[in-house]
């Protein structure tokens, strides 16, 4: 049997073998918009943001989750619209 | 039928979650191949999409009050700054969200730290782990800790990318390795005696309140001593480090698809990290130990002072222009500074109309990210092909007549192939002053990111061209016109 933890670990360990794999062969002007989107991708903490906006009746603890959400939907929106952005400049010039 | 109805419900977020990490996976495969870049940042932000639906379907009927309110404002925020920042400070903005995330991983931790502490005030009630459990304390504070660094960190370098801190130049205190591991071992410290000795919720409280503190300190003090040129680097590494942020998070709140995003953010943005050094031949130690450049230039072993400089007006320019066949244009930061994406858009077909090939030389750290300057002329509807990279343009320097540098500097420095004394020597470098003619528009003559002399302004075949890139180019415009 394993505990949360130690699924946890190994979901951990695989998906950053997953990282690197996917990630290794990138054209230098990919760089920005690439980092750019991984960027909103880590703004999954948002997820986490939500759970504590509801979870707790603390009111500290409440306060904490609604700034973190808002943070974290800054991260999400504007990561992927300015990579969205950076990237219809590219597909604009092959027509 | 009922319980399968009910075990199907149970099962919605999780297979949403599942479903979103697929996306999340795919989303980053695509993004790195131009043809399926923009599909994949759509696939990635559908996959945020049906994370959030998820967590929504698992909590089922709450209080949606504060969550519309935090998502709304959010958006707003993020929306407007995405749609309204110009292209030319995209990396500062990927900074800026970057330090964003880690605040809030960080956050979410504390919020679940501070849940799990009693009331009681003074009472002696237990320690956090006994509360909250070992390995939940251990990763909220991981969390906490990454989270903290990742947010100074990366205020500090957004401050840096628009000059306003020391104008991006390096601040290096005194014994600062020294300093940063006392406050490295006080932050461990601080976490250790409040979640697993302070016993009252005042300690704890306390306790956290301290480490939360050192942490911030210990990110704006990590990136303060790194200049200004290596930040693209430092950014991608607190790209990294929201990554893993996010996955301790994860960890404490017992979520999966935060562990595996993270996870692959994380690697993700060691991995770029990695193509950013070797692009500079330095490695991740040698940046983040910070001070680049700075101590040659006091040791008077360089010289700094430029001897035998020659330059001339945008009107000498345009003549010596008129007779030439080849250009090869070779853009900087200045290029990104000035604005001058579309006047030299406007230059080249000027010359292509004149029978004049014209092509761009991109050197892979040019300007403060790389593909920074393919982002920028892109938006000016530069022709792709007209884009070359650098060991695809090099060989060609010698066969072209004339080269023309628009605010770059390190990138074209000779030195970093020639004079093993250099702090850029084994940089690979654009060799441009192979060409028979080259011109560099630059506003003076002073150092660029890397402090140092630029021996290719001192070449007999230079011709500097003094003046704000787009201004310079405008007059080269006009003066080519009336030939």
């Amino acid at each position: 049997m394993m505990g949360p933890i130690l699924i946890g670990l190994y979901v951990f360990v695989l998906a950053s073998f997953l990282g690197f794999e996917v990630i290794t062969k990138v054209p230098p002007t990919l760089h920005t918009p690439l980092m750019s989107g991984a960027n909103a991708i880590s703004g999954i903490t948002i997820v986490g943001a939500l759970a504590m906006v509801q979870h707790f009746d603390t009111q500290l603890a409440t306060l904490f989750g609604v700034v973190a959400l808002f943070l974290a939907t800054i991260n999400v929106v504007g990561g992927f619209l300015v990579t969205d952005r950076m990237l219809r400049m590219f597909a604009k010039k092959k027509r | 039928m009922n319980t399968f109805c009910e075990s199907l419900s149970h099962m919605a977020a999780p297979l949403l979650y599942l479903f979103s990490a697929t996306l999340f996976i795919l989303g980053l495969k695509r993004l790195g191949k131009v043809r399926t870049a923009t599909s994949g940042n759509n696939l990635a932000a559908v996959g945020m999409l049906l994370a959030v639906l998820g967590t929504l379907i698992e909590m089922g009927l709450v209080d949606y009050q504060w969550m519309i309110i935090g998502v709304l404002a959010g958006s707003l925020v993020g929306a407007v700054t995405a749609y309204k920042v110009p292209m030319t400070s995209m990396p500062e903005m990927v900074a800026l969200f970057n330090g964003f995330g880690g605040a809030a991983s960080a956050l979410v931790s504390l919020a679940v730290v501070w849940a799990s502490l009693p009331d009681e005030g003074l009472v002696k009630t237990g320690t956090l782990a006994s509360h909250l459990g070992a390995t939940e304390t251990v990763t909220s504070a991981a969390s906490i800790l990454i989270g903290a660094i990742t947010l100074t960190g990366s205020l500090i370098a957004f401050l840096k990318l628009q000059g306003r801190l020391n104008h991006g130049k390096a601040i290096l205190l005194p014994a600062r390795h020294a300093a940063n591991i006392l406050l490295a071992i006080t932050t461990i410290a601080c976490a250790a005696w409040a979640g697993f000795f302070a016993e009252t919720p005042l300690d704890i409280v306390l306790g956290i309140l301290a480490f939360s503190a050192c942490a911030l300190l210990l990110g704006i003090l990590l990136v303060i001593p790194i200049g200004g040129a290596d930040m693209p680097v430092v950014v991608s590494l607190l790209n990294s480090y929201s990554g893993i942020a996010a996955a301790a998070t994860g960890f404490a709140i017992g979520n999966q698809l935060l562990i595996i995003a993270g996870a692959l953010v994380g690697a993700a943005g060691i991995i770029l990290t990695q193509i950013m050094c070797v692009a500079m031949n330095r490695s991740l130690l040698n940046v983040l130990v910070g001070g680049f450049g700075e101590q040659s230039s006091g040791e008077g072993s360089t010289d700094t002072e430029y001897t035998t400089v020659t330059s001339c007006g945008a009107e000498e320019a345009a003549m010596l222009m008129e007779n030439v066949e080849s250009v090869i244009v070779v853009p900087g930061y200045g290029l990104a500074v000035a604005q001058a994406q579309h006047t030299v858009r406007e230059l080249a077909t000027l010359l292509e109309a004149r029978n004049i090939t014209v092509r761009y030389a991109i050197h892979p750290v040019a300007g403060r990210m790389p593909g920074h300057m393919n982002v920028l002329l892109a938006e000016a509807d530069v022709p792709y092909e007209q884009l070359v990279e650098m060991d695809a343009i090099n060989p060609d320097f010698k066969n072209t007549d004339a080269v023309i540098v628009l605010g770059a500097n390190d990138v074209v420095n000779p030195a970093a192939a020639n004079d093993k004394a250099s702090p850029i020597y084994g940089m690979p470098i654009l060799n441009v002053h192979e060409a028979r003619t080259v011109f560099v528009i630059k506003r003076s003559l002073s150092p660029g990111y890397a402090g140092i002399k630029n021996t290719l302004f001192e070449s007999d075949n230079t011709m500097m061209v003094f003046g704000d890139a787009k201004k310079v180019l405008q007059d080269l415009i006009k003066e080519i016109k009336e030939l």
